[in-house]
């Protein structure tokens, strides 16, 4: 590994990218203790309760996809200002001051776990709303870290060159930092308290973060393809106004049935059913340039998961969204394994997939190689069947815990009146419980699939096989 | 060849576009939520005061609405004790902090969010597993003091793990649970059976 030959962001961006994989790796891992908590409940019982591994497997996730993005934008950003990043050495405290923070979170929601019901336990020891469990002390430190992130990109495109895609980005990251405050308070009344929590949930993943990711396919396009700066930047624009104009009203999805009034009914069943617009749109721009250019690019793999990128979202939020964004519908999916299913294709199909492409490109330059093509050992045989065992791993558990959904809206639901007794029969029906099988079976795959995804970076590109060319290369 | 690009493709026109798109739609959000908070604020129709703890709460089909709504009924004290506004609202807090403290968020969903390990709470006060009305509270306490020796999992195996919630814990969060079932929630959960009211 030589980060030598790599730009102070681009370094930086690689300590980002070596915790952000860390975490997704302790995600399954805990992803993978919940599920067998479904199929044998009194495995861990007590130790790691279910709620404890859940909380690990999605803060994981929340946090590696945001070290992700962090590092994306690092990495791009010398290339796009042109100029050296403003304020690096603060970045780089920045780093070690949130890794630190996120390391002694982990620690206490691991072996703490719990507490009274007071205000201690919420500053110290877990906020218990999900996704968002991590304590206010964290939340002020992840704000001060995130403002030191903001500082570095505002003033390194501010000194630097302006482009499209660094405005958009800009606003979009004081925009998600902005709505994580709303996330910041405590209040009983749960009616409020869950209408500012899908303030940071939904506006982060279906519309600052959509917005972010549309910045990286843009830049990724631009730099895998050489697709023209012209075109992905009116792209781009169009991307945020479907994105904005219908995610920010769709927040509505989440008011039917909290107890806000019943216009939301209209609102958030209009806007949200929108979504999938601009998730159309990118399909039809990533494999369109693709096409055009006959997928030949520079590096296979990244390319590969850019399409992927394209599609998961599409699928995950936009295919799998829509399925139960409508009151008539929701009425019966809400809180059930739909959400689960829906949940996992979107999260991996929108963001797990774009930030692997992104590991792809650093490991590209880190290696120092011109191109990761054929030219791979054994072909790269390594991130095709990473990129074949993620999918399909992942889509395999979308499947089944879709079953195992219809099954619970059906029977507890529809049924069963959603009383303790009707859940219960809904989730000893053989039908939900071999959806929680397959879930497992698939979750194995994925296992197997991150296994060599992380063996796969640590590798590529470190042996480049002989050349087509036939002259042997000098092995590092 | 620039001039050959027609406006609605040029990079300026989708430029301002999305800039206008984003403000309307932001303040328009802005604008719904200064209509919507005051109508979820405590005390509201919607979201009854702390001291409902005091009354009796239905769920009762309601014909124009054409779902099930919150009925407030006759007094009902929560554990016998007419509470003030102030102790009402002092003894809800507790209960959901303790169950922020203990992360029933992590197994549970709570109006419909959370997790899908165990049975929805939005309107566990009137779920039918509490036998009757007049066995409900001395069962609810046992159930969240000792759920290992009380689960009613139904075969499923699954329990809910010993959290060492005490005595004072647990009445803190049953009001919790009684004044979250009070909020009209359009009709989620649909179809519930309302203990006492079975057959
Ligand atoms: C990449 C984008 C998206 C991600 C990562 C995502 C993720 C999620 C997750 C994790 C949940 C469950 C939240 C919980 O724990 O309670 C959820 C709920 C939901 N999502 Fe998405 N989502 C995305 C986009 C969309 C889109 C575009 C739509 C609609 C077209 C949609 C519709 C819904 C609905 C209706 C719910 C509520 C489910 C319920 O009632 O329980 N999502 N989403
Ligand atoms: C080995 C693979 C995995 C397994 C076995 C697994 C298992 C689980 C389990 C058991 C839950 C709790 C659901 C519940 O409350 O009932 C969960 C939640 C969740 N997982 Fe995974 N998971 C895996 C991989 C992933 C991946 C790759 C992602 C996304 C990148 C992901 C994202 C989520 C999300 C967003 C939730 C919350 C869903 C919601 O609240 O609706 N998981 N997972
Ligand atoms: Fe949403």
């Amino acid at each position: 590994m030589s980060i030598a030959n790599l730009n102070g962001g681009q370094q930086l961006a690689v300590k980002y990218f070596i915790v952000a994989v860390v975490l997704f790796v302790a995600q399954i891992l805990f992803g993978m203790l919940s599920g067998i908590q479904y199929l044998a409940p009194d495995f861990l019982q007590g130790v790691l309760s279910f709620n404890v591994t859940r909380t690990v497997h999605i803060n994981a996730m929340i946090v590696w996809m945001l070290y992700g993005f962090i590092g994306s934008v690092y990495w791009l950003l010398e290339e796009e200002s042109e100029i050296e990043v403003v304020g690096l050495k603060l970045g780089n405290l920045g780093f070690w001051v949130l890794t630190s923070a996120v390391a002694v979170v982990v620690l206490v929601f691991l072996f703490v776990q719990t507490g009274p019901g007071d205000d201690f336990t919420r500053w110290f020891v877990n906020e218990g709303r999900e996704y968002i469990e991590a304590p206010r002390w964290a939340d002020i430190g992840i704000v001060i870290c995130m403002l030191i992130f903001f500082y570095n990109v505002a003033a390194t495109f501010s000194k630097g060159k302006w482009s499209g895609i660094a405005g958009v980005l800009t606003l979009d990251l004081v925009a998600l930092a902005g709505i994580y405050l709303a996330g910041m308070f405590y209040t009983t009344n749960i009616s409020v308290d869950q209408y500012w929590w899908w303030w940071v949930i939904h506006l982060w993943v279906e519309a600052t973060w959509e917005v972010l990711v549309a910045c990286l396919m843009a830049w990724g396009l631009m730099k895998t393809l050489g697709v023209s700066r012209k075109i992905v930047t009116t792209w781009l624009y169009i991307e945020v106004a479907l994105m904005f104009g219908s995610g920010i009203l769709g927040i509505g999805h989440h008011y039917f049935w909290i107890g806000t009034p019943e216009y939301w009914f209209s609102i958030g069943g209009l806007f949200s059913a929108l979504e999938p617009i601009p998730l159309v749109a990118m399909v039809v721009h990533a494999v369109y340039d693709s096409g055009v250019r006959h997928t030949k690019g520079n590096n296979n793999p990244a390319l590969a998961w850019f399409i992927t990128h394209a599609f998961g979202n599409f699928f995950g939020a936009g295919v799998w969204g829509f399925m139960h964004t409508l009151p008539q519908i929701n009425l019966y999916t809400h809180g059930t394994q739909w959400s689960a299913s829906h949940g996992h294709l979107a999260f991996f199909g929108a963001y797990a997939t774009i930030i692997i492409a992104m590991f792809y490109i650093a490991a590209q330059y880190v290696r120092g190689q011109s191109s990761f093509g054929p030219a791979l050992l054994g072909n790269g045989w390594k991130w095709k069947w990473a990129l074949g065992l993620l999918n399909f791993g992942v889509v395999g558990m979308t499947v089944a815990l879709l079953i195992s959904g219809y099954e619970q809206s059906f029977i507890e639901r529809a049924v069963g009146g959603s009383t303790w007794m009707g859940y219960f029969a809904a989730q000893i029906h053989p039908w939900f419980v071999q959806g929680m099988q397959w879930r497992m079976i698939f979750g194995l795959i994925t296992s197997a699939g991150i296994v060599l995804l992380v063996w796969d970076l640590l590798t590529i590109g470190k042996h480049p096989a002989v050349e087509k060319s036939g002259q042997a290369q000098t092995a590092s | 060849m620039s001039s050959n690009i027609p406006w609605w493709s040029s990079e300026i026109f989708w430029k301002k576009t999305a800039i206008w798109v984003t403000g309307v739609m932001f303040v328009v959000l802005i604008a719904l939520t200064l209509n919507t908070l005051p109508q979820i604020s405590v005390g509201s129709e919607r979201v009854p005061a702390y001291s409902v703890i005091n009354k009796h709460i239905g769920y009762e089909f309601n014909d124009e609405r054409n779902f099930q709504v919150p009925v407030i009924g006759g007094d009902a004290p929560l554990f016998g004790k007419v509470l003030s506004e102030e102790e009402a609202e002092a003894l809800v807090t507790h209960g959901k902090k303790v169950t922020q403290g203990r992360n029933c968020m992590g197994c549970h969903t709570l109006l419909g969010n959370g997790s899908y390990f165990a049975p929805d709470l939005t309107k566990a006060w009137l779920d039918p597993g509490w036998s009757s009305e007049g066995e409900r509270e001395q069962m609810m306490i046992d159930f969240l003091m000792h759920p290992q020796e009380n689960a009613r999992s139904f075969g499923s195996g699954r329990t809910m793990p010993d959290l060492h919630i005490s005595e004072d814990e647990a009445k803190a969060v049953i009001a919790f649970l009684k004044w979250m079932s009070s909020i009209d929630t359009n009709g989620f959960p649909y179809n519930f059976t309302v203990i006492d009211k079975e057959g």
